[in-house]
């Protein structure tokens, strides 16, 4: 997941998924070690600069035998990012799974003709599920990143701080900072805020900066939404 | 076992050396022994604001590199013999201060001190980090203007992640000192009210420290305000804020404009 922000007048801020291959090995290894390295001799740099997830939820491996298929695919240059369905406490901590992971439905086959360098983003995000809620002020600096669903911040955003959220961002003190609503692509999201000053409020992309908003919102309670790609904000009560 | 106290604000210039050795000087006035250590490697002031700069043999970075023991390094007070000086290294940059020589001195003057005040330097990097690391109570200096709130909002953020207290779950005690407060800009707006600044920080308030002549007096003279001119409301307020630090509830007194009559003229003639 990455989020894109491009210095110009045109600023789009989008979040952006890629598309990680799953390897999962069958019993016996050995045997799928060979196949796998049939089907790579055929296409050499197949594996070159992309993502691959391990799910050895099938194979049931221990410690031992994780580690030794994570190096045995590290010798055949095939960057592994995550391991699934395994203890995670097993592999290195930056193997860590990466938690449900949405599956494209796409099965890919392995090509003949040289490989595209970059992944190509995944399908449109899933609606986003999930709040979090935070129970403190965001310090200038801090960057609270939930691209799954809304955030509720029940203290105040300062100025410096940032919130990015798949889904709507609530906060119920002074926002002063930046708030990046709908990251990931979901125009119906929405910001509230108890007190107005932020240094910027986005949504799927489009927004507004302190500049541009209407003076008289500044100090007050405030819902923002999206209506036609543009930012509109409505005093509340 | 005694308590660590960071100064700190992200900001420079904001008072936090003054402050550190206002405060110490104030709580070693109360009786308590107090060790004032500066964290700045490379740009050493604490020294020079006590008046100790003529004393100093070994410091911080030759006990972290075991040149010589925190005894030696120990500089006494002439003044106040309850306050002791470990002073910082001026021919060295930040990276002679490594984290686990930083952790043995703090540790160290723990078990001896009652209060351990570590000067941090400005910024957020390594000095400023270690500065705070080991720290059991906070003290955010702030001027009450935007650029030093909103570092001091970034230090609060820092303190609340990469300090051992926070990385073991706990809260630290974190209050906020506001210094070279002006109370005629303040009146005409010129300055952030300190109900403001409050709002922004949502932190305590321990103190707040009039924009005065004689603190500036005062270091020029290596004296710690408290001990150079104890009558300033400088002072006081220095005073009072170590004696809340200590856990007495004192009442806050907010500087305001003294009336006199020639300041009605004067005001008049420009």
């Amino acid at each position: 997941m990455s989020l894109a922000f491009a210095a110009s007048s045109g600023i789009r801020l989008a979040g952006r998924s890629f598309l990680a291959f799953v390897l999962e090995p069958m019993p016996p290894v050995a045997g799928w070690l060979a196949d796998l390295d049939a089907v790579a001799s055929q296409s050499l740099s197949f594996f070159a600069n992309r993502p691959v997830v391990l799910n050895l939820a099938r194979l049931e491996p221990d410690r031992e035998e994780t580690n030794a298929i994570i190096d045995a695919l590290k010798l055949r240059n095939i960057r592994v990012i995550a391991v699934e369905g395994v203890d995670p406490s097993w592999v290195d901590p930056s193997l860590a799974p990466l938690g449900s992971g949405k599956e494209t439905g796409k099965v890919v086959d392995f090509p003949n003709a040289a490989p595209r360098a970059q992944a190509r983003p995944a399908a449109p995000a899933a609606t986003p599920k999930g709040s979090t809620t935070i129970d403190r002020p965001v310090r200038s600096g801090q960057s609270i990143f939930h691209p799954e669903g809304d955030v509720i911040v029940l203290g105040s955003v300062s100025s410096g701080a940032e919130i990015i959220a798949g889904g709507s961002v609530h906060v119920y003190g002074t926002l002063r900072g930046r708030v990046l609503a709908g990251a990931t692509g979901n125009p119906g999201a929405l910001i509230f805020c108890r007190k107005y000053q932020a240094e910027l409020v986005s949504i799927d992309g489009s927004y507004m900066t302190a500049e541009q908003s209407p003076p008289e919102l500044i100090g007050k309670p405030v819902q923002i939404r999206l209506r036609n790609d543009a930012i509109v904000a409505d005093i509340l009560d | 076992m005694g308590t660590v106290i960071t100064v700190t604000s992200g900001k420079g210039g904001v008072g936090k050396t003054t402050s550190s050795a206002a405060l110490g000087a104030a709580l070693a006035q109360t009786g308590d022994s107090v060790a004032l250590v500066d964290f700045d490697v490379g740009l050493r002031n604490l020294d020079l604001v006590l008046g100790a700069e003529r004393r100093v043999v070994y410091d911080f970075v030759n006990v972290i590199q075991g040149q010589a023991k925190l005894s030696q390094a120990l500089i006494r007070d002439k003044r106040i013999d309850t306050l002791h000086l470990l002073a910082a290294s001026q021919t060295r940059d930040k990276d002679a201060l490594t984290e686990e020589g930083v952790e043995a001195v703090v540790n160290a003057l723990r078990k001896t001190f009652d209060w351990v005040i570590c000067d941090s330097p400005a910024g957020i990097e390594r000095g400023a980090l270690l500065a705070m690391r080991h720290a059991d109570m906070a003290i955010v200096v702030t001027n009450p203007e935007v650029s030093s709130v909103r570092d001091s909002d970034r230090i609060i953020g820092l303190l609340d992640a990469r300090t051992i207290k926070a990385e073991n779950g706990e809260s630290m005690e974190k209050h906020v000192l506001i210094t070279r407060y002006d109370p005629a800009r303040a009146a005409r707006g010129d300055m952030l009210a300190i109900d403001d600044v409050l709002e922004i920080l949502s932190l305590p308030l321990i103190g707040i420290v009039p924009e005065s002549p004689s603190v500036l007096k005062a270091s020029n003279l290596g004296l710690p305000v408290v001990l150079a001119d104890p009558s300033s409301d400088s002072a006081r307020a220095y005073a009072d804020a170590a004696k809340r630090i200590k856990g007495e509830s004192i009442e806050m007194a907010v500087p305001s404009v003294k009336k006199s009559l020639f300041g009605g003229l004067f005001r008049r003639a420009a």
